[in-house]
């Protein structure tokens, strides 16, 4: 399954590597990231893929979205189907 | 690949602009539940709609976790009572009625419809049966929502159907007077009704379908009304491509979260409803895309034009992102549910003459209209027999769900709660009678269908 992680909130030291270890210990790769830092503001989005048919998609968002309200920034990860099916014909 | 841009788009759709799928309604055939004892007409009712809906809560909450869109409603819809339950030896429907709505509650649904009858033509005595019932029926329960189609195209237009239906509503009324005649909002009459409807309050499973079908019901008025901000000024060739790219996109996702849940459902995939369902939340305004195309305000000269360009043009970009699309396919303007229309009444730019006009355009007619508690069941008819001739001679579908509120004048306002809104009370104008010519009954004769002019 193809993955989009997105994250927005103020910069802090060392959001990527969070994110990352919950996608690995998930089992999940990272395919690209592509990040920038405008105003202070981070801004990241991240294509991912499940690594097997097991990843439980509802477990690693209720880690994601706890990581999100410790570290104080809004961070998603949804199924890449809805953006394919949003902007491919 | 899949750019930045893109996935930035998708989600500030959701999160800034109120993109949402409105609806994922399950069909359920109740045919096969017929029994002449009603009792043990309504414990097949029960079992089969609650074994066939188990999941459907469940599965619209985890597709709506996957992809991260907002499902609002979870729904189900039934093949219309008055046939379903014909053969029962009763003269009340209303136990049925009460089977739907506990059934509903136990599987977690938010509506249930199809306490319905099909009479564009004439009655059969199950019609009788559940035409009479209706108003305890919607008095008794929560969630069951009733709809009469009473008019045709193809059979012209039922006027004693059409003179039942004005007495029906002020019975509903005085029946749920103590809640604001919120009976009312949950029944609908209809001219041409589609028969695979997903939304409230007129959906039912048609007996032409199948088994169990899964539909779903897209929304964004909020997403069109975006996209024209960054139009100022341009014409209408770019107007009406604009809102095509932007239905596409709005109905790709529903067609991605129809075949999603018809695969995690077991249930084949039956239609997408391309309509634009505004809600009463700040920013999810049907009357807003229309002002921001340039009406000052929803109602004033201009109106009609901009509904029908609206309404054209997210069926033409709909069409093309989805494999079937059926339904109402249209713009919405329920009063009640949408912020801007509330406010067009308020200030008296939207009568109810000028949304009857409307009507004629878009998808689906008078809807969530508050009136006078006083108004002559007449006068309901009146209104009736003239959106159900729009109807019938444009080949359309055309409704009408006012709601009489007991011990209400001009000036006040109610409030439904939830996504039914709230509404002032829209003063019909006219105060001439139709007595005489709602008294007469029989059948206006189905139109012509050359020499359109």
């Amino acid at each position: 399954m193809k993955l989009v992680v997105t994250i927005f909130g103020k910069d802090q030291v060392g959001i990527i590597a969070k994110v990352s270890t919950i996608l690995a210990d998930n089992n999940v790769n990272i395919v690209s990231v592509n990040q920038n830092i405008v105003d202070g503001f981070f801004n990241m989005v991240m294509m991912a893929e499940a690594m097997d048919n097991k990843v439980q998609l509802p477990e690693v968002q209720k880690l994601m979205k706890a990581k999100g309200e410790e570290l104080n920034l809004d961070i998603k990860i949804q199924n890449a189907e809805i953006f394919t099916a949003m902007h491919r014909v | 690949m899949l750019t930045i841009d893109n996935i930035l788009e998708t989600n500030r759709m959701v999160t800034d602009h109120n993109l949402d799928v409105r609806t994922i309604t399950m069909g359920i055939s109740l045919r096969d539940c017929a029994h002449p004892n009603i009792t043990q007409f309504c414990q097949n009712v029960y079992d089969k709609i609650t074994t066939s809906a188990e999941f459907l809560v469940k599965t619209g909450e985890d597709i709506e976790a996957q992809y991260g869109i907002p499902i609002i409603h979870k729904r189900i819809s039934v093949t219309p009572i008055a046939i379903a339950a014909e053969a029962c030896k009763t003269d009340s429907f209303v136990p049925v009625a009460e089977t739907l709505d506990r059934a509903a509650k136990e599987v977690g649904v938010n509506f249930i419809g199809g306490f319905s009858a099909l009479v564009d033509k004439g009655f059969t005595h199950g019609d009788r049966v559940l035409i009479n019932s209706i108003p305890q029926a919607m008095a008794t329960t929560d969630v069951v929502c009733s709809s009469v189609n009473l008019g045709s195209t193809k059979a012209g237009i039922n006027m004693d159907c059409v003179r039942e239906m004005g007495e029906v509503i002020k019975r509903t009324a005085e029946l749920t007077r103590d809640r604001d005649a919120i009976g009312c909002a949950k029944l609908v009459v209809f001219a041409n009704a589609p028969s695979d409807n997903p939304f409230m309050a007129g959906a039912f499973h048609g007996v032409n379908e199948a088994e169990k079908v899964v539909s779903v019901g897209v929304s964004g008025p909020g997403v069109v009304k975006h996209a024209l901000e960054e139009l100022k000024g341009a014409d209408f060739t770019e107007v009406a491509e604009t809102i095509k790219k932007t239905a596409f996109k709005i109905t790709r996702v529903g067609q991605l979260v129809a075949r999603e849940a018809s695969k995690r459902l077991g249930v084949p995939f039956g239609i997408i409803d391309l309509s634009l369902a505004p809600t009463p939340a700040v920013g999810d305004s049907v009357a807003n895309v229309l002002e921001e195309m340039g009406i000052e305000r929803c109602g004033a000269p201009g109106t009609t034009a901009a509904l029908a360009l609206l309404n054209d043009a997210v069926k033409k970009g709909g069409l093309m992102a989805s494999s079937h699309v059926g339904g109402l396919s249209g713009a919405f303007i329920p009063v009640s549910e949408d912020q801007g229309m509330i406010e067009a009444v308020e200030c008296g730019s939207l009568s109810i003459e000028k949304l009857e006009a409307m009507t004629c355009v878009c998808s689906v007619g008078l809807d969530m209209i508050a009136i006078e508690g006083d108004t002559s069941a007449a006068t309901i008819s009146g209104i009736i027999a003239d959106e159900a001739a729009i109807g019938m001679i444009n080949n359309k579908t055309t409704a009408v769900r006012v709601i009489p509120v007991p011990g209400k004048k001009v000036g006040d306002s109610v409030e439904f709660g939830g996504l039914l809104g709230r509404c002032p009370i829209v003063p019909i104008r006219n105060q001439w009678s139709s007595e005489a010519f709602i008294a007469r009954g029989g059948r206006i004769p189905a139109p012509v269908r050359s020499l359109t002019n």
